[in-house]
C-alpha cells in the first residue's frame, strides 16, 4: 500500500508527513506532529475530546483520515493563544472553573471558540446545543456553559 | 483573626483555606499542555495490544501465534505460557483472590485478555491481534447470578474449586466466593417480629462503569543496565502498585518507580492493577525496551472495573408512628469471574454496613453473599466509598417504601428518625462511630429553599389532572476517609497517607503527598492548607504528587479519602514546621516560646509593638542560624493515620415531570445541599458537586452494563452506554451547611463522592414518587424512558380517553 | 480502534469515481462524511480494500433551486442543509431533521447523500426524504438515472443503488402554499438514532388534507411509509379521532427490531406517539 506525503498547516506552521491511508488525524497530529492536547476518548466520534477546527470547521480528529487533511489548515488548543496571550476561552474556564481532570478540556475549548464564531452571542441552551458533541464526566458542564457565557461576553467587549 | 484592613490584605495574600482560589492546575489543561499516559513517549518505544475472547465462558484448546510473529514489526506475542516460567501468568488481586493475567487454559469472559502482541505502533499491533489464531471449545455460560449456586451451575472458577476459602472465608459451593454478615441477627428477627409494621423491597443495583474520558494505559521501561524499572500508569494508588509491581516482579521496590502522571478521571476505575498493565512491564523487562499499553473504549467498557451489581433485599420494622424498629439486608454480589473488589482486606462487601444511613435505628443485621459469574472481574467504588453508594441507595429506598405504607409524610418519617445532634458521636446498630452531623437544620433548609409545601401542592393538581410529577429525597450521610489502620489496609498495607514539607531557606515550598490527583485540584488545595498553617502564600508553595521516587508512601485518591487523610497529614506535616518555626523565631526574638503569638503569617511577642517575625524570615534563619542545639533546616513529614472516618452529609430533593407518553423524565429541579465539614476551597467543592450530581444522574437514568444470555456484554460503546451531554444534563442547585468533623486538624470531611451517592436515590425516589399514588414502591435503575414507559403502560396510564 | 489497510483514492469528478467503482467493484468503498463507514472499519466490521473519498468533488456539494425543484448535492452536510435559507424557505423539513442528527462536530462532517445511501434503518434522512416524495439521482456506468425516493429502501443496508454507481443528487419538490411537516423523533440521548421517529408532510385545501405521508424511522428494516395511515386522513377534516385511528394503523405495519432502546412493543407505541406528534404539528404549519 502506498503511503501518502501530507501537508498542512497546523497552527500556523505548515507541517509534513508521510501516512497510511488508514491513518488517522488524531494520531498524526499528537504522534509525528507531537502535539498531544488533542486527546482520544471514545474512538467512535461520540465524546469530541479529539475535537479540532478543520477548516474553520469543528470535526472529530479520530474520525478522519490523515490523508483527508491534505492542504487544510487545522488548529487545535495548543493553536489557541497567541502571541503568548491566553484566549478569552481559555481565560474563562480557568476564570469559572471550567474543567477539572483537564482530558475533555482540549476539545471543549477548541470547539467552544468555534461556537463562538458561529454564535457570538449565545443564550444558555444554544450554548447546550453548540456544545453537545463533546463530553465531560467531571464538571456536571454547568461551570463550562458559565465559562463559554463569559467568553462571549469578553469578546463582545472589545 | 484579621481585624484591620492591613491584616485582611495579609490574609487574601496567603490564598488559604476557606477561600476560592483559581486552580493551579489550569494553566497546562487549557493549553494542551498536561501529560496523561498516552502523551509519554519515550526513545525505541513498542505498542501491546490485546488479543481477546469472543466467547464468555470456553476452554483454549491452541493458540497459534505464527501468522502474528511473521508480520513485520512484531516484536513478540505473548501468552499464558510466556509467563507462566515467570510465575506472572495469574496475580493476585486486591480481595484475596487471584486474576489471570492472560487467559489459563480458560476464559472467563467475554474480551478476556488472551495473548499480547508487541509491535513497533499501533497500527501493526492491531494487524497482528488479528493475525493471532486462537481455538476455542466453547462452554455452558453463567450469566445469572441467582443461578450460581445452583448444583447444575457450570462451575467458572476450576483454578480454585477445591479451595474452601478464596480469600474471604469459608464458601459453600465452587462459585460461592464469601459470605459477610454483620449485626445481630436474632435480636433483628424479633425486632421484626415485635413489629406493628414491616415492609419489604426487591432492590437490583445494576452494574455499572465509572467510565472516565481518558481509558487506562501505561508506559512501562526497563533498564536492563540499572535493573530499575519505571512505569506511568493510569492509577490513583502509584505506591500499591509499585509494591504489588515489586511483589509480582521480584525487583526491589527501590528499583521500581511509578509515576502516575496527570490523569483524565478516575471514579475508582483507576484503583486497580489490570492485565494489561502487568503484560506491559513484563513485555519491557522481556525485550528492554519500553511498551505501552493504552485500551480503548470497548476495552476499558468491557473489562475494567464496574461498580455495583447488588441484588439487595431490604426490610424495615417501625412502630405505627414511623418509629424505626430494625434493619435487615440481605445481598447477593455479583463479583464476575474473579474477586478483584476494590476494597480494604477485612471487608468483602466494602462499608456496605452504613445502611442504617443517618437514622437511629436501634438493631440491625446485613449479610452479603458474593458469586463469581461469567462477566468481568470487580467491582470498584464509582465516585463512592467502598459500596457505599449500594448501602445509601437501600436505607433511602426502604425509608420512602417505609412513609407510603404508613401513609407519612417522607420527609417527616426522616426528621422523626435522623440521629439528633445531641446523639453524636452516635454508635450505629453496625458498628460505626459517626463523629458529627445535624440532620435536621440540612433538610429543613431544603425544603424551605424549594418551598416544599408548594410543590406538594402542584403535585396534587397534577395527578388530578393525570399528569406524572415526582419529587424526590435522600438525606444521606457517607462513610469516607478509609481509614483508620486498625481496621483498613490493602494488601496488609494501612491506610494511612502522608504528607512531606520543605520550606526553602527563602521560605518558598515544596511539598508532596501520597494521594493523586485525578481533577480533584490538589495542588491548589493542599496549597492552601499549607498557606493558612505557616502564613506563607499559596502560590509560592508547590504540590507534587504520584512519582513514588519523590513522594512518601500513600495509598492513594478514592473514596473521598484525600481530604479526610492526605489534607489532615497535610496540616499535622505543617504543623510540626510550625512548631519549629515557633522555637526558632523565639530564639531570634530573644523571647520565651510561651510569649509568642502567632498572626497570620508571623510570631509576635505578645504586648511589643514590633517585635515580630515572619516566617519567611523564620524560614531563613532556620537555614541561616538556627538555634543552638536546633537541626537545620525546616521541613517535616507525616503519616496521618486517622482515628475515625469522617461522615459527610447531604439533604437532597429533585423534581421530575414524566411524559406519560413516552416514559421520558425531565429533571425539573435538583437541589443539593451538602455538608462536607470545613471548606476548604468553596469553588472546587461546588465544581466536584456538579460533576458528582451528573455522574449520579447518569447512573440513575441511563448506565448499565447489560448481558446477553450468552455472556455477550451489550452496550460497551458511548453510542449505548449513557454519558450525558449538555444537552441531557439538567441546572444544578447547590448549599451548603458546615458541621466539622471533631478529630479531623481542620474539620474537614470530604466532598467528591456525596453527591454520587445522595443524588442516585433522590432521582429513584422523584421518579417512583411520580407513580406513588399508584401505589407503586419501588422501580429499578435505570430510568430510561422505555423502562418508565412500561411502567405507565403496565399501570394503563397513557390510555386515551 | 485501527482500521485495516486500504488504497485511498481522492477524485475530483463523478466520472472518475465511475471509473474506480468500475475499476475495484465490491473492493471499494464511498466515503462520505466517514461517520458510519470509518468506526464500522475501526471495528473491522468493514474491511474495504480501496476507499473512494469523494470530499472534493464539488458538483456534488451546496443546494439550489433549479427547474421548480431543490437540489441537494448528495456531499452537503447536515450544518449546510441546517443554515441553508433556501431549504427553510422551501423545504424546512429537511434542516428540522438534520438538526436532530448527531451532534455539531459530525453534522460537519455527514452528508445528507451518506445518510440516505448507506441503507441503515436509523438514519433519518430516508424517512424525510420519502415524505417528500423526493427523488435522487444515481450515476453508473451506464450514465444517470432518477429514481424516487419511495422504492429506493430495500432493506437493511440494502438499496436500490447499484454497484458502480454513485448518488450525486437529491431533488426535491418545493413545499407550496398549506403544506405543513412534522418531525418527532425519540432518542435516548444526543448523537443516539431514534428509537422510533415520525415524518409527516401534510396538504391542506381550505380544512380537508388534500395529501399527506407518513414515515417512519428505525421501526422496521428500512424507514417506510405508512400508507393505509395516510388514507385514513386523506381526503378528511383531520381531527384527534382520525390522528388516533392513524396512530393505531401505524402501530399495525411496525416491525422494529428489540435492542438496547426497547422492545418491539415499546418502540411500536413510540411509532405511534410520534406520530401523532408528527400530525398535529404538521396540520398546525399548515394552517399557518
Amino acid at each position: 500500500m502506498a503511503k501518502h506525503n501530507i501537508s498542512f498547516k497546523l497552527n500556523g506552521q505548515q507541517v509534513n508527513a508521510l501516512v497510511e491511508s488508514r491513518e488517522l488525524l488524531v494520531h498524526v497530529i499528537r504522534e509525528q506532529c507531537g502535539q498531544t492536547g488533542t486527546h482520544i476518548g471514545c474512538e467512535t466520534s461520540h465524546c469530541g475530546v479529539c475535537t479540532v477546527d478543520l477548516n474553520g470547521e469543528s470535526v472529530k480528529s479520530c474520525t478522519v483520515l490523515a490523508v483527508q487533511a491534505d492542504g487544510s489548515e487545522v488548529m487545535t488548543v495548543e493553536g489557541l493563544a497567541q502571541n503568548g496571550v491566553l484566549h478569552a476561552v481559555q481565560e474563562a474556564f480557568m476564570q469559572e472553573h471550567g474543567l477539572q481532570c483537564g482530558f475533555c478540556t482540549p476539545g471543549m475549548l477548541i470547539r467552544a471558540y468555534r461556537f463562538l464564531q458561529e454564535n457570538p452571542n449565545p443564550t444558555e441552551e444554544e450554548i447546550r446545543w453548540g456544545l453537545s458533541g463533546n463530553l465531560c464526566r467531571c464538571t456536571g458542564y454547568q461551570n463550562i456553559i458559565k465559562a463559554v457565557k463569559v467568553a462571549a461576553e469578553k469578546m463582545q467587549s472589545v | 483573626m484579621a481585624t484591620t484592613a492591613e491584616d485582611l490584605a495579609r490574609e487574601d495574600k496567603l490564598q488559604g483555606l476557606g477561600c476560592s482560589r483559581k486552580r493551579k492546575e489550569d494553566p497546562r489543561f487549557i493549553q494542551g499542555k498536561g501529560t496523561y499516559v498516552d502523551d509519554v513517549k519515550l526513545p525505541g518505544m513498542l505498542f501491546a495490544d490485546m488479543v481477546r475472547s469472543p466467547y464468555a465462558h470456553a476452554r483454549i484448546k491452541s493458540i497459534n501465534k505464527d501468522k502474528a510473529l511473521a508480520l513485520p514489526g512484531v516484536h513478540a506475542v505473548l501468552t499464558a505460557a510466556d509467563l507462566k516460567p515467570l510465575n506472572l501468568h495469574w496475580m493476585p488481586t486486591l480481595a484475596g483472590d487471584v486474576q489471570a493475567v492472560l487467559a489459563d487454559e480458560k476464559v472467563h469472559l467475554q474480551y478476556q485478555e488472551v495473548a499480547v502482541v508487541i509491535a513497533d505502533d499501533r497500527y501493526i499491533a492491531a494487524d497482528a491481534v488479528e493475525l493471532v489464531e486462537v481455538e476455542y471449545e466453547p462452554l455452558p455460560v453463567l450469566v445469572d447470578p441467582h443461578k450460581a449456586l445452583d448444583d447444575d451451575a457450570p462451575i467458572l472458577r476450576e483454578d480454585i474449586k477445591d479451595k474452601d476459602n478464596a480469600g474471604q472465608g469459608p464458601r459453600k459451593h465452587p462459585n460461592h466466593i464469601f459470605s459477610w454478615e454483620v449485626g445481630e441477627q436474632e435480636a433483628t428477627s424479633r425486632a421484626f417480629d415485635e413489629a406493628e409494621v414491616v415492609v419489604k423491597e426487591e432492590i437490583y443495583y445494576p452494574r455499572v462503569h465509572p467510565s472516565p474520558l481518558e481509558t487506562c494505559g501505561c508506559v512501562a521501561s526497563f533498564d536492563k543496565v540499572k535493573g530499575s524499572l519505571m512505569v506511568y500508569i493510569t492509577s490513583q494508588a502509584p505506591h500499591i502498585v509499585r509494591t504489588v509491581v515489586s511483589m509480582l516482579s521480584g525487583l526491589p521496590e527501590s528499583k521500581v518507580r511509578i509515576i502516575s502522571p496527570d490523569i483524565g478521571g478516575g471514579f475508582g476505575n483507576k484503583v486497580g492493577i489490570y492485565p494489561g498493565y502487568v503484560t506491559a512491564i513484563v513485555a519491557s523487562i522481556v525485550l528492554g525496551r519500553p511498551v505501552k499499553w493504552v485500551e480503548d473504549r470497548m476495552e476499558h467498557l468491557s473489562t475494567t472495573a464496574w461498580a455495583r451489581d447488588y441484588y439487595m433485599t431490604g426490610e424495615l420494622a417501625a412502630d405505627k408512628n414511623g418509629r424505626i424498629k430494625g434493619l435487615r439486608v440481605n445481598v447477593l454480589a455479583d463479583h464476575g469471574a474473579f474477586n478483584s473488589h476494590a476494597q480494604p482486606t477485612k471487608w468483602p462487601a466494602g462499608f456496605f454496613s452504613i445502611c442504617t444511613g443517618s437514622y437511629d435505628i436501634p438493631v440491625a443485621y446485613v449479610k452479603v453473599d458474593g458469586v463469581y459469574t461469567n462477566k468481568a472481574p470487580g467491582g470498584v467504588a464509582y465516585r463512592c466509598s467502598f459500596r457505599v453508594t449500594e448501602a445509601v441507595y437501600v436505607i433511602e429506598r426502604m425509608m420512602d417504601v417505609l412513609a407510603q405504607k404508613l401513609g407519612i409524610d417522607r420527609m417527616e418519617l426522616r426528621m422523626r428518625n435522623f440521629v439528633k445532634p445531641e446523639q453524636f458521636p452516635y454508635h450505629t446498630a453496625l458498628g460505626w462511630e459517626l463523629d458529627s452531623g445535624d440532620y435536621h437544620t440540612a433538610l429543613t433548609k431544603v425544603l424551605k429553599a424549594v418551598d416544599y409545601e408548594g410543590l406538594i401542592k402542584e403535585q396534587a393538581e397534577k395527578r388530578s389532572k393525570g399528569e406524572l410529577m415526582g419529587i424526590g429525597v435522600t438525606t444521606f450521610t457517607e462513610v469516607v476517609g478509609a481509614g483508620p489502620s486498625r481496621n483498613c489496609d490493602i494488601l496488609g498495607v494501612g491506610m494511612f497517607d502522608s504528607a512531606e514539607i520543605r520550606v526553602h531557606p527563602t521560605g518558598s515550598v515544596i511539598a508532596r503527598m501520597g494521594t493523586i490527583s485525578q481533577g480533584q485540584g490538589h495542588q491548589t488545595t493542599y496549597a492552601q492548607i499549607i498557606a493558612s498553617e505557616l502564613g506563607i502564600p499559596s502560590d509560592e508553595i508547590q504540590i507534587e504528587e504520584g512519582d513514588t521516587d519523590t513522594a512518601p508512601y500513600g495509598l492513594g485518591t478514592y473514596g473521598s479519602r484525600s481530604t479526610p487523610v492526605g489534607g489532615a497529614a497535610t496540616a499535622m506535616a505543617a504543623r510540626k514546621i510550625h512548631d519549629k518555626a515557633r522555637k526558632i523565631a523565639a530564639h531570634l526574638l530573644e523571647a520565651s516560646e510561651n510569649d509568642l503569638e502567632w498572626d497570620i503569617d508571623r510570631f509576635k511577642v505578645k504586648g511589643v509593638p514590633g517585635a515580630e517575625k515572619t516566617m519567611k524570615e523564620i524560614a531563613w534563619a532556620a537555614y541561616n542560624r538556627p538555634p543552638e542545639g536546633l537541626e537545620p533546616g525546616l521541613e517535616a513529614v507525616n503519616y496521618y493515620d486517622p482515628p475515625n472516618f469522617t461522615y459527610p452529609f447531604g439533604a437532597y430533593l429533585c423534581v421530575v415531570d414524566i411524559d406519560k407518553y413516552t416514559g421520558e423524565v425531565k429533571v425539573r429541579r435538583f437541589y443539593a445541599l451538602d455538608d462536607c465539614g470545613t471548606r476548604i476551597n468553596p469553588m472546587i467543592i461546588e465544581g466536584q458537586i456538579h460533576g458528582g450530581l451528573n455522574e449520579g444522574f447518569a447512573v440513575a437514568m441511563g448506565q448499565e452494563l447489560p448481558f446477553d444470555a450468552e455472556g455477550n456484554i451489550l452496550g460497551n460503546t458511548f453510542m449505548d452506554y449513557f454519558i450525558p451531554t449538555t444537552m441531557e444534563t439538567p441546572h444544578w442547585e447547590t448549599d451548603y451547611t458546615v458541621t466539622p468533623s471533631p478529630h479531623h486538624p481542620l474539620g474537614a470531611k470530604g466532598v467528591a463522592e456525596s453527591p454520587h451517592v445522595g443524588s442516585i436515590p433522590c432521582f429513584t425516589s422523584a421518579v417512583v414518587n411520580a407513580f406513588a399514588h399508584k401505589g407503586v414502591t419501588h422501580m429499578n435503575m435505570p430510568h430510561t424512558s422505555f423502562r418508565v414507559w412500561q411502567k405507565i403502560h403496565e399501570l394503563s396510564l397513557d390510555k386515551r380517553e | 480502534m485501527i482500521p485495516g489497510k486500504f488504497e485511498y483514492h481522492i477524485p475530483t469528478t463523478v466520472d472518475e469515481v465511475v471509473a474506480l467503482l468500475g475499476e475495484y467493484g465490491d473492493e471499494a468503498k464511498i466515503l462520505a462524511g466517514g461517520h458510519s463507514l470509518l468506526p464500522m472499519m475501526k471495528l473491522r466490521f468493514a474491511e474495504p480494500a480501496h476507499l473512494i473519498d469523494i470530499s472534493r468533488i464539488g458538483e456534488i456539494k451546496g443546494i439550489h433551486e433549479q427547474g421548480g425543484t431543490v437540489r441537494i448535492g448528495a456531499m452537503t452536510t447536515e450544518n449546510e442543509l441546517i443554515a441553508s435559507e433556501l431549504l427553510q424557505q422551501k423545504c424546512p423539513l429537511i434542516p428540522a431533521v438534520a438538526r436532530l442528527i448527531a451532534d455539531p462536530q459530525v453534522r460537519n462532517r455527514g452528508t445528507i447523500g451518506g445518510d440516505i445511501a448507506h441503507g441503515d434503518p436509523g438514519n433519518d434522512h430516508p424517512a424525510a426524504m420519502m415524505a417528500l416524495d423526493a427523488t435522487f439521482v444515481l450515476r453508473g456506468p451506464n450514465g444517470e438515472r432518477e429514481v424516487p425516493a419511495n422504492g429506493f429502501f430495500l432493506g437493511t443496508y440494502w438499496t436500490d443503488l447499484q454497484q458502480g454507481e454513485i448518488m450525486t443528487e437529491i431533488r426535491v419538490p418545493p413545499f407550496t402554499s398549506g403544506t405543513g411537516y412534522g418531525f418527532n423523533k425519540l432518542k435516548r440521548k444526543t448523537g443516539d438514532f431514534a428509537t422510533a421517529a415520525s415524518t409527516v408532510v401534510l396538504k391542506l385545501n381550505g380544512n380537508t388534507c388534500a395529501d399527506i405521508r407518513i414515515t417512519l424511522t428505525n421501526v422496521g428494516p428500512t424507514a417506510f411509509r405508512a400508507d393505509e395511515a395516510e388514507n385514513i386522513l386523506r381526503g378528511q377534516v383531520i381531527s384527534e379521532a382520525l390522528i388516533e385511528q392513524a396512530a393505531q394503523q401505524v402501530m399495525a405495519v411496525c416491525e422494529p427490531a428489540k435492542d438496547l432502546r426497547g422492545d418491539e412493543e415499546y418502540k411500536t407505541h413510540m411509532a405511534a406517539e410520534m406520530t401523532r406528534r408528527s400530525i398535529r404539528d404538521a396540520l398546525a404549519r399548515a394552517k399557518g
